[in-house]
């Protein structure tokens, strides 16, 4: 029902908690009937396929029944054009919950000429938040803050089912997911028909040079560890699909790599921008994500190419059970038939014992390399992060010693606390904000910055606390980004506040140059 | 019908009536105040005279000291005051809100106040009072805000006890009005345990209780005695301020929910970090302010304090006479 499936997002909405949002989920699988519950699924998952309804058509419905200024005076208070049609639309009689399914048979099966007869039709019998779910589905765009991968995890959590096992089948299914729900409630597993499915990747667990000492690095080997993204690149009898890590399908946005893909089989590597031997930082790489289209001139600008790293099959063998230097010397000869502008491979470090790798890793040649990898030569390709096999060693973050602008409360346990902190560096005699973090403290540390909050409040913006410009804490990061949206032109990636710096005043925090000059060459 | 002069007009000090000279829910200290309801934004502490209903006088008195104004003055039946007569009638906004209906030579003018139409257990009913001028608030003057039924919002909050039993449900409620309100809606869905309630919230509780409202057992929300886990299950009541002090980190991983018109809106429940939106008003919404003007179709109809662009473009559809006063001082987002 729909009504069902507003309540979800509302729920879903408000809560803040991921833990909650999965026993949202859960919950309203338990409760609801197929086919509705795998088109909810298939909503979220963003794989439920419909008529674009645009904004304008809805638009123009609003129009016939509202007074033009009366709605956008309600459209401006609002803010969402779909929740201020729900709340806005005028009541013709009671209101009918009607199955999910019955609505996006419609969606689909109505010719465009009747579309818009059709949808006015059916606000007029649906509930305000009923008609808002009604308009999110049609024009697509949940935004309930569930990922594709949340969504799953709730299947995999419902079913008491191995992710990584619903990841792998996942495209060969399609809405409603008849069959997944059938397993998950104690069926047969289904065959996944697809081909050029994806396959549970092989994760690798941080490591340290204190841990490194207790191994033997004879039985290692090491590779840079690229800041990209990584891929699962797999190519079967004519079917070609790029996968991240989480299995979601990036096909569409990457028709450079797609077209390189002249081989039979799955490699797993890291996906970058690459101009030559150049390999860009990774917002060169951002600007390809998330794309339905990409234009003529961006692929020429921001070229996409693959290192790979590993095979887990190759021409119909499945590689994966084999011991890692065995599948690398496949690996190596399986690149040579490839083209080498789109497709190379990922160099194995030469390093005789910890410390020479330590300098290797102190000293990357690029800035874009992240660390390095460190992977047991005997090692089978293991879906997962199994301890032992696969370590990264990243490069020590990115440090600065910024000072505290701004606090907002944050959410669920942390209520109550000022746990969400903006902060700032200098440019010049002013303050400039550079980065927003809500982790990396302790309980106690926490506790101690929301009493300095409290205390050193000076404004207040809605939920927002403006704090006299004191206190000095050290922000860890990954990385660093240009960002024309951000005030100080960067944006910091992972940041968190790793200590708090009582014994530094503020005016002997980090200037903003300093900054400026952590980032890649452009 | 109304004529030359009229009989109010807004100064800076608030709505002023010449032939009474005296003010209406003035937001400065005047000679002479008739006040509408207690909430702070209407009702303020240094006038020299003020009349308004017993109870609005009570909480006045509760939240300023009893000296709060030089004299007071109970309005009962009808009063003359200079050139006008002025009676008071309920407004259904909180317990003794009133709307003043003020006749003269200008015809008679009906001042709201804030009101509701909704059934509210916590005071009485508002009262249709016919009248050439409506003076009416636009608090929710959009025509998005149509507000539920507020016992579909008490079942909401009900639904997410019984689903998370080990968190708090800490429900954000100011303390004159929406708090007792809450609590009797709580109380006509049949729940009968005990609702803990913040130390701001105590002497308003026990004056309505005073009055007759039977708001059932009450008990302060302090961790002085107990642990965390004490308030598992339970149902807290706070001013939504208190969510910023520190006095919200006593509570075991609370369900913060916040009762108010504006939670109809999204963006709304969300900048203020709400997790459970409950949708309760004590304020007029879109169709019950067009409703009130269709049915008292008054010659004019005055805006105070609100959304007052939509309403204006309402009467004006509907060849209503209407005027904006602009009245500044009052709170844009009560609740």
């Amino acid at each position: 029902m729909i009504g069902g499936f507003a309540d979800l997002l509302e729920r879903l909405a408000f809560t803040p908690r991921r833990s909650l949002k999965l026993a949202h989920l859960a919950g309203y699988f338990a409760a609801t009937p197929d086919p509705d519950r795998g088109l909810a699924l298939a909503a979220l998952t963003g794989d439920l396929d419909l008529r674009a309804v645009t904004p304008s058509l809805l638009r123009a419905l609003v129009a016939e029944r509202v007074d033009a200024e009366l709605f956008n005076l309600s459209y401006d208070f609002v803010g969402d054009l779909a929740e201020t049609i729900a709340l806005i639309w005028p009541v013709t009689g009671a209101s009918q919950d009607v199955p999910l399914h019955a609505l996006v048979d419609e969606l689909q099966r109505t010719p465009k000429t009747d579309l818009a007869a059709r949808i006015a039709a059916r606000l007029d019998t649906l509930s305000p938040s009923q008609r808002y779910a009604y308009l999110k589905l049609a024009t697509g765009g949940l935004r309930v803050g569930v990922s594709a991968r949340l969504a799953r995890q709730a299947v995999a959590d419902y079913g008491a089912l191995d992710l990584a096992e619903v990841e792998e089948i996942w495209h060969g299914l399609t809405p409603p997911y008849e069959s997944l729900f059938h397993w998950a409630e104690k069926g047969p597993k289904p065959v996944s028909a697809a081909l050029a499915p994806f396959r549970p990747v092989m994760l690798s667990t941080p490591t340290d040079a204190e841990t490194l000492t207790a191994l033997d690095p004879a039985d290692y080997v090491a590779e840079w560890k690229w800041d990209g993204i990584r891929v699962q690149a797999v190519s079967e009898r004519g079917t070609r699909r790029l996968y991240s890590r989480t299995g979601d399908d990036i096909s569409t946005a990457f028709p450079d790599v797609i077209a390189a893909m002249e081989f039979d089989g799955a490699l797993d590597g890291e996906l970058l921008v690459r101009r030559g031997d150049q390999v860009a930082p990774f917002n060169d790489l951002q600007t390809r994500l998330g794309r339905k289209r990409v234009s003529a001139a961006m692929l020429a600008s921001h070229p996409a190419a693959l290192r790979v790293y590993d095979v887990m099959l190759w021409q119909g063998r499945d590689l994966r059970a084999l011991p890692f230097e065995q599948r690398r010397r496949e690996l190596d000869a399986a690149v040579q038939t490839l083209d080498p502008a789109r497709i190379d491979l990922s160099a194995l470090l030469p390093f005789e014992d910890w410390h020479r790798l330590a300098a290797l890793r102190g000293a990357p040649p690029e800035a874009v390399i992240e660390g390095v990898m460190i992977k047991h030569r005997a090692s089978p390709y293991l879906a997962g992060r199994i301890k032992g096999h696969w370590f990264k060693w990243k490069r020590d973050p990115m440090l600065v010693d910024a000072v505290l602008l701004y606090a907002q409360r944050g959410h669920g346990k942390r209520s109550g606390y000022y746990s969400d902190f903006t902060f700032g560096l200098w440019d010049g005699d002013t303050l400039v904000p550079v980065g927003k973090a809500y982790f990396g403290f302790t309980d106690a540390e926490l506790k101690a910055l929301d009493r300095f909050v409290r205390d050193n409040t000076v404004d207040r913006f809605g939920p927002v606390r403006a704090v006299k410009p004191e206190k000095v804490v050290e922000v860890a990061f990954e990385g660093l980004n240009r960002s024309p949206r951000h005030k100080s032109g960067v944006a910091m990636r992972f940041p968190r506040i790793s200590r708090i710096r009582d014994d530094k005043p503020a005016s002997e925090a980090d200037q903003l140059e300093a900054l400026l000059r952590m980032l890649p060459p452009q | 019908m109304p004529s030359n002069p009229p009989p109010l007009t807004p100064r800076p000090e608030g709505l002023y009536c010449p032939d009474g000279d005296f003010f209406v829910d003035p937001v400065r200290p005047v000679p002479r105040a008739l006040i509408t309801h207690g909430h702070a934004d209407h009702a303020r502490a240094g006038h020299s005279a003020v009349m308004a209903t017993r109870q609005t006088l009570d909480i006045m008195a509760l939240r300023y000291g009893a000296d709060f104004a030089q004299s007071t003055q109970v309005a009962e039946g009808t009063s003359r005051i200079g050139g006008v007569e002025v009676s008071f009638h309920p407004a259904g906004h909180v317990l003794g809100s009133a709307q003043i209906c003020i006749a003269g030579q200008g015809g008679r003018v009906v001042v709201t106040g804030d009101y509701t139409r909704t059934p509210n257990a916590a005071c009485a009913p508002w009262e249709p009072v016919p009248c050439d001028i409506l003076v009416t608030e636009a608090t929710f003057a959009l025509p998005v805000f149509r507000h539920p039924d507020p016992q579909d919002e008490i079942a909401k909050l009900l639904a997410s006890v019984a689903a998370f039993p080990d968190r708090a449900h800490l429900v954000g409620a100011y303390a004159l009005g929406k708090a007792q309100r809450v609590i009797m809606l709580l109380r006509a869905a049949g729940y009968d345990a005990p609702i803990y309630i913040h130390g701001a919230l105590q002497k308003l509780c026990d004056y309505h209780i005073a009055q007759g409202i039977a708001l059932g057992d009450l008990r302060p929300a302090t961790v002085a005695r107990g642990k965390k886990g004490d308030f598992a299950g339970a149902i807290i009541l706070a001013p939504p301020s208190a969510f910023a002090a520190t006095w919200a980190q006593r509570f075991p991983d609370p369900v913060i929910c916040f009762a108010s018109g504006w939670m109809m809106v999204r963006a709304r429940a969300r900048q203020r970090g709400v997790e459970l939106p409950l949708v309760i008003s004590d304020h007029v919404d879109w169709s019950q302010l067009t409703q009130t003007i269709t049915e008292l179709d008054p010659a004019e109809t005055w805006v105070t304090h609100g959304r007052e662009d939509a309403i204006m473009r309402w009467c004006e559809m509907h060849q209503r006479k209407a005027r904006p006063l602009r009245l500044v001082g009052y709170e844009d987002e009560p609740e």
